[in-house]
């Protein structure tokens, strides 16, 4: 499985990451070593099998849409990076 | 005595005859990490004040009659993926360095209903991604059999600290492996529940389809009991199951007699270490001597669900770890041009090599033009697994095999070539596909004394199961009175 470098700084990019170009040889040539290992998928034998998506029985779960407070808020934003007026501060995003 | 010797289940006994207080164990403990920490470094925060105080405090309620709980002054050691109100929960990750959880994981509250104390918080795989937790990006935490190997990972701090005796037990977290294969690379008990046995709540997502919190103990007991404190049903994890409550301590019969032993003869084979098989193959004559019935058969899944794991994992891995962006908590980079450039610039520094692959692989494999190749795909190779696995469980009660195909491998011996990496992981990562109940128990020591683990894995729900068949095996063979860390370093 080749993954060009092309397509490799598009998936980066789509998973807001920022890779320098040492990261993208060494990424590179890890991918292309772990698609090559999971490609023997494609030998399994998984003709008219559903998909699963989870370990246990798939089933929703119901509960009624209540409020529930939270009113700690003070340790919520105890973790801000930055913040103003009980408020988490970003940079401007209207110009 | 030295009171770090003991199982909690015998600490019990002590607290119970007033042998023992809480503040003489918390102490024992906090001396034993102060004399050994410098050497296994299994801490990201030790919490030795506040551990004390709670002792002092708990031995007077006791004296008073006020304290009812069976674990009324317990030491624990807590992963660091499970959050801790008011103290620092950190992922082993530069992300969430000064991060402390507002609330506390459903695990940790049954702890401290039990008013037990949290001694620390332990080094891991930075967000668990890892098996040798020489991910972390705060320090390589050190096997205690021998200082320049691995304790294995993710949940290496909680192995190597129940191993080095810093902690009585300690809770760990499995998505791949990350609790039996460093319970394995330590010589300790691990256990990895049935998804959806105990809750996630609080748990920082890795997989949370594979994700499961279980116990890291010195033996088969102390599993059953810290079992019996955490399982259970949440509203707050809707996947959490509703299953009856059970006494775990009363499926350890010392006896398995009739019980059906599956060996999955594929687990054997390539890759898998020759005297890992060894001990594997004495411990299988054992298990026939108490009265198994044991018997080989072909379960061919174990390098399809090594290849589905990283495809699913990474997968979802891309998408829980999209909420780390430098607003609302995280690491924040310091110079940014606009809100885009924020997140890309915090993200990328504030995540270590190890999780940017696999997000990038996750998102690979979930990006248009290779989701029905890779994902679906996997998705439809799980099936394939759960129904190999339900064919196996109608003829048999337990899969028996190694937990790892190697002992404890030398730290840098495969940080820089993942793959390799990911391969450690072969018999443990089908057990999460499966969303199946596995422990690991320690079944013998290499030529260099280094601990070997074998997994027994029952279907779902069959915790007590896999218990009784590891705890009848440790009664018969004693491994902990025979084999004792060195702490040595290297070739001495």
């Amino acid at each position: 499985m080749q993954v060009t470098r092309e397509e490799l700084l598009h998936i980066a990019k789509l998973a807001d990451l920022e890779l320098d170009e040492s990261e993208v040889d060494n990424y590179l040539a890890n991918l292309e070593d772990i698609l090559n290992f999971a490609n023997i998928v494609n030998n399994a034998p998984v003709e008219g099998l559903d998909i699963t998506i989870g370990a246990n029985e798939a089933k929703n779960v119901f509960r009624k849409d209540e409020v529930k407070v939270f009113k700690d808020n003070e340790s919520l934003l105890e973790n801000a990076p930055d913040k103003a007026q009980n408020m988490f501060k970003i940079p401007k995003v209207i110009e | 005595m030295d009171i770090t010797e003991l199982t909690v289940h015998e600490l019990q006994e002590k607290l119970k005859n007033k042998e023992l207080t809480s503040y003489d164990i918390t102490k024992a403990y906090i001396d034993r990490m102060n004399e050994k920490e410098k050497d296994v470094q299994a801490f990201v925060t030790t919490l030795e004040d506040d551990a004390l105080e709670q002792a002092k405090k708990i031995d007077e309620e006791i004296k008073a009659g006020e304290v009812e709980g069976n674990f009324a002054g317990i030491p624990i050691g807590i992963k660091d993926n499970i959050c801790t109100k008011g103290v620092k929960t950190t992922c082993s990750s530069r992300m969430l360095e000064n991060f402390v959880s507002p609330y506390d994981a459903t695990v940790v509250e049954k702890l401290n209903d039990e008013k037990m104390i949290n001694l620390g918080k332990l080094n891991m795989d930075e967000f668990a991604m890892g098996g040798s937790t020489e991910y972390s990006y705060f320090k390589k935490t050190r096997n205690p059999w021998n200082l320049n190997k691995v304790p294995g990972g993710s949940s290496g701090g909680s192995a190597a600290a129940v191993a080095s005796r810093m902690v009585p037990w300690a809770l760990g977290s499995d998505t791949g492996g990350s609790i039996r294969q460093p319970s394995s690379f330590c010589g300790v008990v691990g256990l990895k529940p049935t998804y959806g046995l105990v809750s996630r709540y609080g748990l920082v997502a890795f997989a949370s389809s594979l994700d499961q919190i279980g116990p890291i103990t010195k033996d088969v007991y102390d599993s059953a009991m810290l079992l019996n404190i955490i399982a259970g049903h949440d509203d707050r994890d809707t996947t959490s199951s509703n299953q009856e409550k059970i006494d775990y301590t009363k499926c350890l019969k010392n006896d398995v007699k009739g019980l059906k032993i599956g060996i999955p003869k594929e687990f054997f084979g390539e890759g898998i270490n020759e005297e890992v098989k060894a001990s594997l193959e004495k411990a299988i004559e054992i298990y026939k001597e108490l009265g198994a019935e044991v018997e080989e058969f072909s379960l061919d899944i174990a390098k399809y669900s090594l290849a589905i794991y990283y495809i699913i994992a990474c997968a979802e891995a891309s998408s829980n770890l999209g909420r780390f962006d430098g607003i609302r908590y995280g690491y924040r980079a310091k110079d940014f041009k606009d809100l885009k450039d924020l997140y890309r610039k915090s993200r990328s520094e504030g995540f270590g090599p190890e999780v940017k692959r696999r997000i990038i692989l996750g998102t690979y494999v979930l990006s248009s033009g290779y989701y029905d190749a890779y994902y679906k795909k996997a998705q439809q190779v799980r099936t394939l697994v759960m129904n190999e696995f339900n064919k196996a469980f109608e003829k048999y009660d337990v899969l028996l095999t190694p937990t790892s195909p190697t002992v404890a491998f030398d730290i840098g011996s495969k940080s820089n070539n993942p793959l390799e990496m990911y391969l450690a992981d072969i018999c443990t990562v089908s057990v999460n596909i499966g969303g199946l109940p596995g422990i690991s128990i320690p079944c013998g020591v290499d030529k260099e004394g280094m601990p070997i683990g074998m997994q027994l894995i029952g279907n779902k729900f069959q915790e007590g199961t896999i218990l009784n068949a590891a705890y009848t095996y440790e009664q018969k063979t004693k491994f902990r009175e025979n084999h004792k860390p060195t702490f040595r370093k290297g070739e001495e």
